[in-house]
């Protein structure tokens, strides 16, 4: 395609990216930099139905003054990204200065919010994403190798977790490992520990949510895989069987490197969406003891009753940036390839 | 006939029809929690609509919508039925408009103690009071000869005395849900011991002393009497969990009541569910209980006319004896001509005992999520109850930094 043609067809995308994404995340950029004035507080008596009270308000007329001379706020720099809600640099220090052996110092970094939710979320990837790839895969090659006509109904049931609302999903599931569920009271009689709850240990509630995770993202895998091994071609296949090559060696020389560039783009996009794990931690009721870091966003922004944009947006810019982290070897790697295939 | 019919009608619309209702003209939105006695409360207000636009959204969530649909302008909502702590968030923000002007003209029926002044203005109306107490099951503390527990010691003593039974495995229950709820309990047991958040005359945090760590031992002992999956229920999760019958003793919102006595469910479990007052603790005399005003409020960012016209359907039901009298086992109304059930005994007594309303200070609210999520690992058992209150405080002072309150 001509590059001219190109720009045309891109053109009216592009202007949609910039506006919906693009500007959005300069603005929250901005944002984080910035906090609130400082409050103007008035001491007044307060009245209701349980008597009378003197304690403090919001003076509303002085902040008001001060909120139209700055309307972002006080401009606050690095000071959000730093404080310990999130990079808690100033803490860290203390730690490492104060802590004896490296194992406490670990202990103390991972109480820190941003820690704790950032070793979640890489957790979450780090083992949700091969799995994904491999039972996606695994579940292709198997519905590839199955009689045309009990595919098709083989195939809308595999990609059933996808089509299922990941809340929904999360919920069916939280409801099944209850201790009365029909997992969790199975899980009980299997131990023999009538105290056993999948919901109230760390570990096992991890381990919950990653299984969730493979069980909702596998379907995506397998789709593109599916669709991608259709393009296999055949003869290189028949003439490895005629030299004797066992199925797995087909797989490992002949399917992999044909479809690789479909792994490389499933594993981009999972990585991605994972990065961003959200909707279980809700499903799962599971904020005691998973947290990621979409879900500070979210805290931030809702589970208060005052609402904290600086944090909100800070958090936000360090997931970006997580996100870029993560992405950048594949990245490069695919750069790479693309040049020297020109 | 016809001439019989229209004279029906007539009489019809002219009873229900009170002087005060005759709205001409406005638009009334209001946004409200999700319970039975609100739900009563804003069908009684819509009676009243006069031929205003009426429109209503209840929900569980309201919390999260409120501050950015009243910030809007013209604000999405014209009203907000909100409690001690969602109104903080309100006037912070300077959200809600003083209704002195509209009281004097309208508000004939709403009696003085209803009305919430700050600083001399009237910001909201009260209509009813809840706070959590004890609920307990007759038949199980009978059967064990368990007098009824007057403080949280002799709770964790009747639990356990219920657990080695053999009777129940979890004989406690509270809405410990990570989050919210989970401090909403703190608060609670904190005020019990004579806690105070901040020191006096600032925004300091002030819980990481005795009080806190006394506070944390009891949340714990209790919550190793409780389902192991106590930190994902809520109100409702331990509702359930009651009427299922395997609870005993359950602290839960007045305002709950009303659903755990009625038709539905196991009649015996029904029937041998008693309520009574908030437990002290550690030998305090105030209960370990906040008391909460629901009360209606009323959006700046809207047209006067919308003010108007809302708050005479509102105060319509908010002074509405009837309403009252019909619903009198759903709440605790604040409005005149409250005869107390044997459902209201939970807040009475709190009031009676002295208990605390909920403290409605600018910066509890992030208090109050601090606490809801760095003293979970104290519950689990990983970390000290001092190292969680230091979090606490740590937690709280980065947010209150932010937000210009330190």
């Amino acid at each position: 395609m001509p590059n001219k043609t190109f720009f045309w067809f891109f053109l009216p995308t592009g202007l949609a990216m910039i506006l919906f994404i693009g500007l959005p995340i300069i603005s929250t950029g901005i944002q984080s930099f910035y906090a609130q004035h400082d409050q103007v507080v008035k001491e007044v008596k307060k009245c209701d139905p349980f008597g009378c009270t003197v304690s403090i308000v919001v003076d509303n007329e002085e902040t008001s003054k001060i909120r139209e001379e700055k309307p972002l706020g006080k401009f606050n720099g690095f000071g959000t990204y730093t404080d310990r809600n999130h990079l808690a640099v100033e803490e860290i220090k203390k730690f490492w200065n104060e802590t004896e052996s490296f194992g406490a110092f670990v202990d103390q970094v991972t109480n820190l919010p941003f820690y704790k939710a950032l070793i979640f979320t890489l957790t979450y990837c780090l083992f949700v994403t091969p799995n994904v790839l491999l039972l996606g895969f695994i579940i292709a090659l198997s519905l590839n190798a199955i009689a045309r006509k009990i595919r098709g109904p083989l195939i809308f049931g595999t990609i059933l977790p996808m089509i299922v609302t990941p809340l929904v999903g999360s919920l069916v599931l939280f409801w099944m490992i209850d201790s009365q569920g029909i997992i969790g009271a199975n899980i009980q009689n299997l131990m023999n520990d009538p105290y056993l709850s999948l919901k109230s240990s760390k570990t096992l509630t991890w381990i919950t949510i990653i299984i969730y995770g493979i069980w909702h993202h596998s379907p995506f895998a397998f789709v593109v895989f599916y669709a991608a091994l259709q393009t296999v071609p055949q003869e290189p296949i028949e003439a490895a069987i005629i030299d004797g090559a066992s199925r797995f060696q087909r797989i490992k020389h002949i399917v992999l490197p044909h479809i690789y560039p479909v792994v490389t783009f499933v594993a981009l996009i999972s990585l991605m969406d994972n990065f961003r794990v959200f909707e279980p931690i809700i499903g799962f009721s599971a904020e005691g003891s998973a947290q990621s870091l979409s879900w500070l966003i979210y805290d931030n922004l809702v589970n208060e009753e005052v609402i904290l944009f600086g944090s909100a947006a800070a958090t936000s810019m360090m997931t970006i940036i997580g996100i870029a982290i993560l992405l950048a070897p594949v990245l490069i790697r695919t750069w790479k390839e693309f040049k020297t295939a020109r | 006939m016809r001439k019989i019919l229209v004279t029906l009608l007539f009489l019809l619309f002219g009873t229900s029809a009170f002087a005060d209702c005759n709205i001409k003209s406005g638009s009334i939105n209001i946004l409200a929690n999700d319970f039975p006695a609100l739900r009563t409360f804003v069908e009684t207000s819509k009676q009243c609509k006069g031929s205003a636009d009426f429109k209503v959204t209840h929900s569980s969530e309201h919390n999260k919508i409120a501050v950015p649909a009243l910030t809007a302008n013209p604000s999405e909502f014209s009203a907000r039925i909100a409690a001690n702590s969602s109104i903080v968030p309100l006037m912070n923000q300077d959200l809600i408009r003083p209704l002195d002007d509209l009281v004097k003209k309208y508000g004939k029926g709403i009696q003085d103690s209803q009305l919430i002044t700050i600083d001399g203005k009237v910001m909201a109306v009260a209509f009813m009071a809840n706070t959590q107490h004890l609920y307990y099951r007759e038949d199980v503390l009978k059967d064990l000869g368990i007098a009824i527990p007057k403080t949280y010691e002799e709770v964790v003593a009747a639990s356990e005395k219920i657990r080695a039974s053999g009777k129940m495995q979890y004989p406690y229950a509270a809405a410990y849900k990570a989050g919210w709820n989970l401090a909403e309990e703190f608060v609670n047991m904190f005020i019990g011991h004579g806690g105070e958040f901040f020191k006096s005359g600032s925004a300091e945090p002030n819980i990481n002393n005795a009080k806190g760590v006394a506070t944390l031992n009891m949340l714990k002992k209790l919550s190793e009497l409780s389902n192991p999956d106590y930190l994902t229920h809520d109100s409702e999760a331990i509702k359930v969990e009651w009427e299922s019958g395997n609870v005993a003793l359950m602290t839960l919102w007045a305002s709950r009541s009303g659903t755990l006595l009625d038709d539905e469910g196991d009649p015996n479990i029904t029937k041998a569910t008693k309520l009574t007052g908030p437990a002290t603790v550690g030998g305090g005399n105030i209960p370990a209980a906040t008391l909460w005003w629901d009360g209606f409020t009323l959006a700046k960012n809207r047209s006067d006319a919308d003010a108007e016209a809302t708050f005479r359907s509102l105060a319509h039901a908010a002074s509405n004896k009837k309403m009252v009298a019909d619903a009198a086992d759903q709440a605790v109304w604040l409005v005149e001509g409250f005869v107390p059930g044997p459902k209201s005994i939970g807040v009475i007594e709190a009031v009676k005992m002295g208990a605390k309303p909920y403290p409605m200070l600018p910066q509890m609210g992030l208090m109050h999520g601090a606490l809801g999520s760095e003293i979970v690992e104290f519950l689990q058992g990983k970390e000290s109850a001092e190292q969680a209150l230091k979090d606490v405080e740590a937690a709280y002072i980065s947010k209150a930094k932010e937000q210009g309150f330190l």
